[in-house]
């Protein structure tokens, strides 16, 4: 269990992350979704240790990242949105590291590398982009960490990896892990993330379960609008419209929809979906 | 797997199973993939996994031994097919007549 109190951060003068409160429960794959410049990278490299709170804490169950006990550091994994090009092959590398995460498996990183297709012999710093991402991405699982925080993982994936990415997420990781994923990326995610954060400049606009965001809104893709739709987007069938749900009917979350329903409706998401 | 856009996931999982069970590719006793490895398999959150198992356990379609997995119901099958029996009676036909009329088409079509 992640607890989050009461977190600030700044560069100097300028205030990234206020206020910012939430629970992360333990075997569950969070979306992180913001606008850019909210502070979702700088919230990932708070959870995971790499900067220090101004204000307020975080626990990871009972423990402070920026402490960096090797007990937390040796269960966590951090995958930045940009990694390194390596003067080593994959295997190299994976040998070298892996001894910082006891749980790490060779076997477990041939395995999940050869299924992204990347040959674990090749240099690193001679890979494409996305071969080099996906060499990290299959080390991370290889980890078996407890904690994952992936900044848009899928940047830079082709097509097929991408699939390959929402399968081996669930397949590699254990079941009481706790994943954080920001992105921008929604529909290469969109049935993989379950709870939605959506974060604000200065606060959590929403922590909500995919259930409860059905519960509480409907997404209609009818062709007639509704007097009460609180978004609505022209598609080529028709339109896509959000409004409250009058606890009758179940329909699909369209998290791009539902991102910009609760950008144009602060209030409402703050009515509907208070921080708890 | 692909997934239509207007009926929640966890839905069109559950129904997919049932489809399932109705064409005979899954057969009473027949033990269903856990939570974890049909998440796995559809690229789908184990939590929208386990409300579709829920729902197809509150509805008798599946049950659950506990550290073994889940297993279809020796009754699933008439469960099913009195339910999608109903359905289609009261959803799927209305609409089809409705659709006839605005086309001009009677009954007589069924007649080949």
């Amino acid at each position: 269990m992640i607890e989050i109190n009461n977190l600030a951060f700044s560069f100097q003068k300028y205030d990234v992350l206020q206020g910012i409160s939430l629970r992360l429960e333990e075997g569950k794959i969070y979306g992180l979704l913001g606008e850019n410049g909210v502070g979702k990278t700088t919230l990932l490299t708070l959870l995971c240790g790499l900067k220090s709170p101004k204000s307020g804490s975080i626990s990871v169950d009972g423990r402070a990242p920026f402490d960096r006990q090797p007990s937390l550091l040796q269960d966590q994994f951090y995958l930045p949105d940009e990694v390194l090009p390596l003067r080593a092959t994959a295997i190299a590398f994976a040998k070298e590291r892996g001894i910082f995460w006891p749980r790490f498996s060779m076997e477990k990183f041939i395995k999940i590398i050869a299924e992204f297709e990347v040959d674990p012999n090749h240099r690193m710093d001679k890979m494409s982009a996305g071969q080099l991402k996906k060499t990290w991405i299959s080390f991370a699982l290889a980890t078996d960490a407890r904690y994952y925080y992936m900044d848009e993982p899928t940047n830079g994936l082709d097509i097929p990896s991408k699939a390959q990415f929402r399968k081996a997420i669930m397949q590699y990781t254990a079941e009481d892990s706790t994943l954080v994923i920001s992105t921008h990326q929604v529909r290469d995610l969109e049935n993989v993330i379950d709870p939605i954060i959506i974060l604000d400049s200065k606060e959590v606009l929403v922590n909500a379960s995919i259930e409860e965001i059905e519960s509480k809104l409907c997404f209609d893709y009818s062709k007639e609008l509704n007097p009460n739709a609180l978004y609505v987007e022209q598609t080529p069938a028709g339109f896509v419209q959000v409004y409250p749900n009058d606890g009758n009917s179940e329909s699909k979350v369209n998290l791009e929809a539902f991102f910009n329903t609760i950008h144009m409706h602060k209030d409402v998401a703050k009515s509907l979906f208070g921080n708890k | 797997m692909d997934f239509n856009s207007d009926k929640p996931i966890y839905l069109q999982i559950a129904d997919g199973i049932c489809d399932r069970i109705l064409s005979g590719e899954l057969a009473s006793e027949d033990r269903i993939p856990s939570v974890r490895e049909y998440g796995a398999e559809l690229g789908v959150n184990p939590n929208t996994m386990m409300r579709s198992y829920d729902k197809l356990l509150n509805e008798g379609i599946v049950y659950n031994k506990r550290g073994i997995g889940y297993f279809i119901a020796p009754d699933a099958k008439e469960k099913v097919l009195e339910e999608q029996r109903r359905l289609f009676l009261e959803k799927d036909v209305p609409a089809i007549k409705a659709r006839m009329a605005l086309l001009g088409l009677d009954a007589k079509i069924f007649n080949d």
